[in-house]
């Protein structure tokens, strides 16, 4: 080691912020990287959640314990249109996140209001078929074909019902705290687990609805 | 309006659990009493229950985990003596009550003391290995903890009201549906494990990210110590394996509450699917107990050899393929359901497969010792006798593995001894050789040295006592959980075993004295410099304790063994290098977040359990407005001044000073 | 306790006790011939049994080649480079060496393919639903696991045992496994693989006994309070008094119909062996389709905990 051997205490402070790549060589990462970062396993770990939900469902898509299957049972129309709520909740969602970005507040309220109205439509929707299949005698206690569809889509659902408490905290948040920045990044999670939603909802379209209707 | 809570819950007709809560309330009530009476209540809640110091928190881990581990070890008393008795006779233990215990032992050792043993020996010593002030998500951090507690508290409360899970560790269907265990034993244990495994999802995101986020300037991936290697396998393995054991006890929840049919007989259920979900669950699960306590023996084994670890990149590599391998073998755990032969021999050759790169781990070890200087240190008694003690079971699994084998050793009591062989050798050797080692770190003195050897003895010899017996009368075709038996050879073998669990015992005796007498003579036993060992890794350049921000500068890391070659470089110098530029530091504001949240998730759990609704709504409520409280703060960071940060670190200078420049051989 | 400028190690009196109580590679080695002699898996009377010891022995064999001088090394590598040991060498950098990087990965990865050969062509051979060589043809079983007892039928006699098995002796055994409640698991050690028995299911498993005698059977996976007084006899007799048997089982009264096996289907233990001396053809099929429904499980007691209406025998 050269005459200028460190101490055991040393000079740390980055050369400049470029330098900060969390990867080592800068040090740790800002904290907005950090936060989504840890935002993303977690959506990792939600998505892990969903896929046990659907195997179960691959699983039990046959046993209909000579009940109703998903060609009796699935309303496309409906789901047509809750799939259309969703997916453009997600663009007012991209909306908000632009407006938030240019910290325009009118915009980000309004399109966040959009967002819930969207998937509060959605959510209602959902209600409305899982009533209706209830009352058709056709309900999760009816046979393990019901109940893993109504464990994965519930679970989905239940998701965008958290998605809606938190989308009303964060309007709640913006107007009394303004744009700072550990908000913005709550909202940057927000706006990534409304889209990770999104992205479960094309999977559960596809591979429950579409799949079990048509074939 | 209590839901299903009757009066009749509390077990006043059944004496040992009745006397067995009392003796805990007693304890718990004294010590309540000593706090408070002693003035101590606002120092714990400052500088511990609202803590989101990484530090404090795997303390708290750590303590929970021994606590728990006494709890869980006299179920495994009673469980070994009601075995020694029960030949011919019904033993002492009516069969309602002996399922609760071997329920209770297997869930409190998994959940309750070998998971937060390693999550906190990870939560203390990863920040400080990686050259960081804290954890990603510190607040996040504290509720993490607290929320593990709950499903501890909610498992020892059905012991009291109620009952728990009779079901075994794992509540398999359809033993564990309504319809064949009515009561609210098996609701306890998912409930219990679901709060408790938020905590653990939100702890392993925690890691992760801290691990690959926030490193300290120059800290690559390849100059981490293995150590954090480890942690980081160990937390992508709760990631992606934890959201499983959340849906699979869900489902078995839908089914008790609401009917649902995933795993009933009837109505299609399908039973082999829980066996195939919870073990895709379980298997990574025993890796993310090992893979840590691997990573304490590889600091300790080098610390205690005076070199560096052999081959670290083999270790590395070792440790990740075991890490992504873990996932490709979970039939192992029902060789015998009958999935035919092509599937049996597939998963068998993969569960050969990972002994690979665990064996490279043990030769590595072994390598690390060759040509080095071994100080028989406690830690290091753990060490080695974890490297004889877990090739053993680490062997008795590769048989196993062998569908053929495993035919005829499947839920026998060799299957058992398998387990605890490597559970115990590896797992808990690994968590108290870590807690050994880095005591004198997290306390500023050492425990007594003397007691731990004589707590390793009787751990070792007791283990050997204990299990060789079962690996024996498995072979002789006894099953696991049996209450009682006729046969006349498994008799003496389970005499044996029951005098086994004794000596461990006395092991435990002898760790808690160790504790008692090492608090009790601390003060003769402080380590200034705090760095006791000579160690290798960043965690021994900062004071014992270290300071609230750990690192007064954020070091500026140049190779492997970073403070090891600044070490020798100062030694050689006969001084410390120059005085760094000191700055004031933000650090993290303690928070009751998270004791509040967890305060609701018990009241949640304990609704649920007794179907209590109005109960389960106000806490969920409560946890949804503590959420939100936390949201609300303004202040989330105080300031450490610079001055405070230059006076401490210049305490600890100071005292590396006079021990740089004391002359000895 | 500073150690930092200070490397002397422990006193070396330690470890010499602990040589003298660590010397345990003998110990498995000693217990392989203790327990030949006992009952049970090491003692087959069959060969499935006499197979899957014989995998198990050798692969136990294989294993100790490494598993044996790596405890050895272990201990002699501890004691020889004692810090207190100064003729040992002492090479503080040194931390890497291809040549045992490539040792140490291939020798574990070596005995892993051997075994894995074993394991695969194991995994055949033995699979449970494999038949055995048809030397006779073979005996049906068909066998229901109840709470907590075994029923095992015999379709081509129409016959039924309750709680014993009788098999005649060299004959293939094929049985058919379906429970009438939860998992279980049906386990003969001395003859051999354990199989599982699931409700709505049927499961095979081909034993043959070779030698005459009474072997301890038992249930192998736990399955609720009346667990532990789930076993059963499993007897080996020669074909001519297997025949006798069998005629004898014919002149029993008990007739199992579907009210007889609803009464069975009502948790008890502790059920003294019984036959039946006809069976309603085609009960264990509509047993195993859930036409029969499976049994009901325990009711709630007062104290909310669950009572079964086993027999307060223990």
């Amino acid at each position: 080691m050269s005459a200028e051997a460190p101490a055991v205490s040393m000079i740390a402070a980055p050369a400049s912020p470029v330098d900060v790549t969390g990867h080592g060589d800068g040090g740790p990462a800002p904290r907005h990287i950090i936060v989504g970062y840890g935002f993303w396993i977690f959506l990792i770990s939600d998505i892990v959640m969903f896929s046990a939900f659907f195997a179960a469902y691959a699983v039990l898509a046959s046993a209909t314990a000579g009940g109703p299957g998903p060609k009796q049972l699935f309303d496309l129309h409906n789901v047509a249109i809750e799939t259309a709520c969703l997916l453009l909740s997600s663009f007012s969602c991209g909306i908000a996140s632009l407006a938030v970005a240019d910290r325009r507040i009118w915009l980000t309220q309004g399109a966040l209001l959009v967002t819930g109205l969207l998937g509060a439509t959605f959510l209602g929707l959902e209600v409305h078929e899982f009533a209706h299949l209830v009352a058709a005698n056709a309900g999760p206690e009816r046979s393990a074909f019901l109940s893993s569809f109504f464990a994965l889509v519930g679970c989905h659902g239940a998701h965008i019902t958290a998605g809606l408490l938190w989308l009303g905290t964060m309007m709640a948040q913006f107007q009394a705290k303004g744009f700072r920045a550990d908000i913005r990044r709550r909202y940057l999670c927000f706006s990534l687990f409304w889209h990770a939603l999104d992205i479960v909802w094309v999977a559960i379209f596809s591979l429950v609805y579409l799949n079990g209707a048509l074939t | 309006m209590l839901g299903k809570l009757t009066w009749e819950a509390i077990p006043f007709n059944e004496p040992i659990p009745l006397i067995a809560a009392g003796v805990v309330g007693l304890i718990l009530a004294a010590v309540l009493a000593w706090v408070v009476l002693k003035g101590h209540l606002p120092y714990l809640w400052r500088e511990w229950i609202t803590s989101v110091d990484h530090k404090r928190i795997g303390v708290m881990y750590c303590v929970l985990a021994l606590v728990m581990l006494i709890r869980g070890f006299i179920d495994a008393v009673m469980m070994r003596s009601q075995q020694a008795l029960a030949f011919h006779g019904p033993g002492y233990l009516p069969p309602e009550h002996y399922d609760q215990i071997f329920s209770a032992h297997g869930t409190i050792m998994i959940f309750f003391v070998a998971m937060p043993f390693v999550v906190g020996l990870m939560n203390y010593v990863v920040p400080l290995q990686l050259g960081v002030r804290d954890v990603a998500f510190p607040t996040l951090n504290s509720v993490a903890f607290w929320l593990t507690a709950t499903g501890a508290l909610l498992v020892n409360v059905s012991m009291v009201v109620g009952e728990f899970a009779r079901t075994g560790w794992l509540p398999f269907p359809p033993l564990s549906e309504l319809a064949y265990s009515p009561g609210v034993g098996v609701d306890y244990y998912c409930w219990a494990l679901q709060l408790s495994g938020i905590g653990t999802l939100v702890g392993g995101i925690n890691l992760v990210t801290t691990i690959l986020k926030t490193r300290a300037p120059g800290m690559r991936y390849t100059r981490m110590p293995v150590f954090c290697w480890t942690s980081l396998a160990s937390n992508l393995l709760i990631v992606a394996s934890f959201p499983v054991l959340t849906a699979t006890l869900a489902m078995l929840l839908l089914d008790r509450y609401l009917g649902f049919h995933f795993f009933t007989n009837e109505a299609g259920g399908n039973p082999m699917m829980f066996m195939n979900l919870i073990w895709i669950w379980g298997h990574p699960e025993v890796y993310i107990l090992v893979l840590p306590a691997f990573g304490v023996f590889s600091e300790v084994v080098s610390t205690f050899s005076g070199k560096p670890l052999f081959g670290y990149r083999s270790m590395v590599m070792a440790t990740m393929a075991i890490c992504i391998l873990s996932f490709l073998v979970w039939l192992h755990h029902f060789f015998t359901m009958g999935a035919g032969a092509d599937v049996n021999g597939f998963f068998g050759v993969m569960t050969m497969i990972i002994a690979v790169p665990t064996g490279v781990k043990v030769f590595n070890w072994l390598f690390t010792m060759y040509r080095g200087r071994v100080r028989f240190t406690a830690a290091m008694h753990w060490a080695i006798g974890f490297m004889v003690t877990f090739v053993i079971g680490g062997m008795t699994g590769v048989l196993m593995s062998i569908p053929p084998a495993d035919f005829v050793l499947h839920n026998s009591l060799f299957l058992v001894a398998h387990f605890h062989n490597v559970a115990i050798g590896a797992v808990l050797f690994g968590a108290l050789a870590g807690y050994t080692f880095w005591f004198p770190k997290a306390f500023g003195f050492a425990l007594d040295e003397r007691l731990g050897k004589a707590a390793f003895w009787c751990w070792l010899i007791g283990f050997y006592v204990a299990f060789v017996p079962l690996y024996v009368v498995g072979l002789e075709g006894m099953t696991r959980r049996l209450q009682h038996y006729d046969q006349p050879q498994w008799h003496p073998w389970l005499l044996v075993a029951g005098v086994g669990s004794l000596i461990i015992l006395c092991g435990i005796g002898f760790l808690v004295a160790q504790l008692v007498v090492s608090i009790r003579s601390r003060v003769r036993r402080t380590e200034p410099t705090g760095d006791p060992w000579d160690a290798r890794t960043l965690e021994w350049a900062t004071s014992s304790p270290p300071p609230y921000f750990n690192f007064a500068v954020m070091p500026n890391v140049k190779g492997e063994e970073h403070y090891w070659n600044i070490k020798q470089a100062a030694r050689k110098r006969m001084a410390l290098g120059p005085e760094p530029e000191y700055e004031a530091i933000e650090m993290p504001r303690n928070s009751p977040t998270g004791f509040v949240t967890a305060f609701f998730g018990t009241v949640i759990g304990f609704a649920l359990v007794w179907h209590i609704v109005w109960m389960a709504i106000l806490g969920l409520a409560g946890a949804y407005a503590t959420f939100v409280v936390f949201a609300w703060r303004d202040h989330g960071e105080e300031v450490v001044s610079r001055d405070e940060v230059a006076r401490i670190d210049r305490a600890n200078r100071l005292a590396r000073k006079v021990a740089i420049t004391e002359v000895t051989t | 306790m500073r150690f930092m400028m200070n490397n002397r190690g422990c006193r070396p009196q330690t470890l010499k006790s602990g040589l003298r109580g660590r010397g345990r590679a003998v110990v498995p080695a000693a217990l392989i011939v203790m327990l030949s002699g006992c009952e049970g898996v090491l003692d087959p009377a069959g060969p499935i049994g006499r197979s899957e010891r014989l995998i198990l022995l050798d692969s136990l064999a294989i294993m100790l080649a490494i598993v044996v001088p790596t405890i050895l090394c272990t201990l002699a590598f501890a004691w020889w480079f004692r810090a207190s040991n100064r003729r040992a060498a002492y090479a503080p950098t040194w931390e890497y060496s291809g040549r045992l990087e490539l040792l140490v990965w291939s020798v574990p990865a070596l005995v892993v393919c051997f075994l894995g050969g074993i394991a695969w062509i194991g995994s055949h051979d033995l699979d449970p639903a494999k038949p055995l060589p048809p030397v006779r043809p073979a005996l049906e079983v068909d066998v229901v696991a109840l709470d907590w007892k075994w029923l095992f039928i015999y379709p081509e006699q129409h016959v039924a045992s309750l709680n014993r098995l009788v098999t005649p002796i060299g004959t293939p055994l094929h049985l058919r496994l379906t429970s009438a409640s939860v998992m279980n698991v049906f386990f003969v050690p001395q003859l051999g693989s354990e199989i599982y028995a699931m409700n709505g299911m049927v499961t095979e498993l081909n034993l043959q006994a070779d030698r005459e005698g009474h072997f301890f059977g038992l249930a192998a996976h736990f399955n609720g309070d009346g667990f532990s007084d789930m076993t059963f006899d499993t007897e080996s007799v020669s074909s001519k008094m297997f025949d006798d048997w069998v005629r004898r089982a014919q002149s029993a009264e008990p007739v199992l119909d579907a009210a007889a096996y609803r009464e069975l289907l009502r948790q008890s233990v502790n059920v003294a062996p019984m036959m039946f001396g006809r069976v309603t053809p085609g009960l264990f099929d509509a047993v195993a389709t859930q036409a029969l429904p499976p049994g009901e499980g325990p009711k709630l007691s007062a104290r909310g905990d669950a009572k079964t209406s086993a027999d307060d025998s223990t």
